[in-house]
């Protein structure tokens, strides 16, 4: 689904250059569930970003579902990102002024689906989250879990071929983010994939493939049978 | 265009900045408004004066004597002359492109104290000598009874048209004038003939308070030989008045031993040509109007653009995540200069509006008011047309998107990286 090979970036900032991303490879397969970590400054968010189609990158490259991602103009960036991707942020990242369903169903309105057909299928995906009852909520009146499941039944609703999510549980408590990472991980079971960036050990070890990454490369990958391991490791950290 | 999701966005863009859009629309209501009320007031202006003069005879010149002040054929500079009542038969059959002819002559002014007498009122008006040609000239209403003509000429009758204002101060309100006489410097004169000026054009004082006379009476009753002090012409269709007066002069001038150089010696002045002055001023008022109109609703505009930059500053994580998950730039830039038509549209609507609406309402309180006879209103029906106000929306339309151009670029500028970053 994404290969990566050999990518560079750098930013210039000033007189200074700096240079994030240094020669990355990686791979990541149709349906697999993947976690990336690394500290600050490793060059994740960098990484997802290149991922979202939200960045360009200096050397390389990237496919996505077998395409080339390289120097596309921002009406096909935009395109690619509403046919190919789901995004999940931080902060949720929902309209203020729109209510759940209008919410969900923005993806869909930029494909230029009618009004009516659209908020159909949100209330179908809403339904499906548990949130039936609040589609015609705004988000100041819902909790941060419910909010971060109207912004994955958004990422949903395109039918993307991934999901990229950016610290999902960030802003959540510890029992609001496990029930995030369950529907998360349900949503791979049925054959999605899905990529999370994390800082969190305990929300990296739910996923079946951690990535880690330092300086710029990938440090180590840590397959789904040797999670059993990171997970004994962590607790001794 | 007519999409609802659309309509809400802008609403609410707009109504997140409730006091900021309000003022901002301000300016350009005000752009607008004063647009309209000045366009209008110069268009009232504009309709008083050329009502006071629209049937005054626009291709009419006016002569009158004074003294010389060149010395010529062995007259002295200083030489006090007059025009004579055999000029006009002389000009009439050398001056083909003549239309009409007729003399003025000036009796008593009402300055040199009262001139009227009926019983015990006395009045001090101006007297004036006629022919029934004037009122080709500077036409008029007769409100009972008739106007000088031609058999009063010939026989020099002692008959009088009198105005407005000498009706009111020689007679009772209810009382018919016709057939009454007035004593008018020393001799009595029935009355013919009662009118009314159609126009705001006074030749050596009011018509309202002027009594004409027949020219041959007065010629004789006051011992005027054959002076004429005032000589108004007209041109025929196709010759334009200047050429007219000019030739005019010339030849009043040669029969007279005037210097064809002096300026002074005859006076005239040229209805057409104070025409012309009049229709540039108009103009000028015009451009004057849309310069300041346009400069004020600019300066709303620019309001516009600032407060769209604003709310694009305070958007910036909103419209990055709609690029995220699949905005194109033209979707949003569509967006933003939507937003800045409609506020400076709605805006300048109601200016438009209101702006009509006052200057309808001074029309009706200046109709209502009524205009009394011989009052010198030089404002009246203050409109502007459709096509100012076509045109005003139109402005307001390309401005409302010039006012978004700026901002909508500075929109998409905005990666969705930098958007989605946490602060």
């Amino acid at each position: 689904m994404i290969q990566i090979s050999d990518l560079h970036k750098s930013y210039t900032m000033g007189s200074n250059s700096l240079h994030v991303l240094k020669g990355l490879n990686l791979e990541i397969d149709e349906g697999e569930f993947v976690s990336i970590m690394g500290s600050s400054g490793s060059g994740k968010s960098t990484l997802l970003n290149i991922l979202g189609i939200l960045d360009d990158y200096d050397q390389g490259t990237y496919h996505l579902g077998g395409k080339l991602i390289q120097g596309l103009n921002e009406t096909r960036a935009a395109l690619t990102r509403n046919e190919m991707i789901g995004f999940i942020f931080q902060s949720f990242n929902l309209i203020s002024f729109k209510n759940a369903m209008e919410n969900v169903a923005l993806p869909l309105y930029y494909q230029k689906v009618s009004r009516k057909k659209r908020n159909l299928i949100a209330l179908e995906y809403l339904d499906r989250l548990g949130l039936k009852e609040w589609a015609h909520h705004l988000p100041n009146e819902m909790s941060g879990g419910q909010k971060q499941r109207v912004a994955i039944a958004r990422a949903l609703i395109s039918k993307p071929k991934i999901i990229l999510a950016d610290e999902p549980t960030g802003a959540l408590d510890s029992t609001t983010s496990f029930e995030v990472m369950d529907i998360l991980k349900e949503i791979n079971d049925q054959g999605k994939t899905v990529i999370i960036v994390t800082h969190e050990h305990d929300i990296a070890a739910m996923t079946k493939k951690i990535i880690r990454l330092k300086d710029g490369v990938i440090e180590e990958v840590i397959k789904n049978g040797e999670l059993q391991l990171f997970k004994d490791r962590i607790r001794t950290e | 265009m007519f999409d609802i999701d659309r309509w809400n966005e802008i609403w609410n863009a707009l109504a997140k900045n409730k006091i900021r859009s309000l003022l901002t629309a301000f300016g350009v209501f005000w752009g607008i408004f004063m647009l309209i009320v000045m366009a209008g007031a110069g268009k009232g202006l504009e309709n008083g004066v050329v009502q006071g003069v629209a049937r005054f005879a626009t291709n009419s010149a006016f002569l009158w004597t004074d003294r010389t002040s060149e010395p010529y054929k062995g007259f002295k500079r200083g030489r006090y002359w007059n025009m004579e009542s055999e000029d006009i038969q002389y000009l009439k059959s050398n001056v083909p492109e003549l239309e009409i002819i007729t003399p003025k002559n000036f009796g008593g002014r009402f300055s040199s104290g009262p001139n009227v007498i009926r019983g015990k009122k006395t009045g001090a008006f101006n007297v004036k000598g006629d022919y029934p040609d004037y009122v080709l000239i500077d036409p008029c209403t007769v409100l009972k009874g008739r106007w000088i003509n031609e058999m009063d000429i010939r026989d020099k009758r002692k008959v009088c048209v009198i105005g407005e204002k000498v009706f009111e101060s020689m007679f009772e309100k209810d009382e018919n004038p016709i057939g009454q006489y007035l004593k008018i410097s020393g001799v009595y004169y029935q009355v013919v003939g009662l009118i009314k000026p159609e126009t705001r054009i006074n030749i050596n004082g009011r018509t309202e308070e002027s009594v004409s006379i027949p020219f041959t009476t007065m010629l004789q009753t006051y011992n005027m030989g054959n002076q004429v002090h005032f000589l108004a012409i007209t041109a025929k269709a196709g010759v334009p008045v200047s050429v007219l007066e000019e030739k005019v002069k010339e030849m009043i001038k040669k029969k007279h031993s005037i210097a064809p150089t002096d300026l002074q010696a005859l006076n005239s002045v040229n209805i057409e040509k104070e025409f012309k002055q009049m229709s540039g001023l108009f103009l000028g008022i015009q451009i004057l109007t849309w310069i300041v109109g346009v400069g004020t609703l600019l300066a709303g505009v620019i309001g516009v653009s600032n407060i769209m930059l604003v709310i694009i500053k305070e958007r910036t994580k909103e419209i990055g995540v709609q690029r995220a998950i699949g905005a194109t730039p033209r979707m949003i830039i569509t967006q933003i200069m939507m937003e800045s038509v409609v506020l400076t549209t709605v805006a300048g609507y109601l200016g438009l509006s209101l702006g009509v609406g006052l200057l309808e309402l001074v029309n009706k309180i200046m109709e209502s008011a009524g205009t009394k006879p011989g009052e010198e209103v030089f404002f009246s029906n203050p409109t502007v047309s459709l096509t100012v106000a076509i045109a005003a929306l139109i402005v307001l339309i390309v401005a409302g998107l010039f006012a978004g151009m700026i901002p909508a670029t500075r929109a998409i500028k905005i990666k969705p990286i930098d958007a989605l970053r946490e602060e």
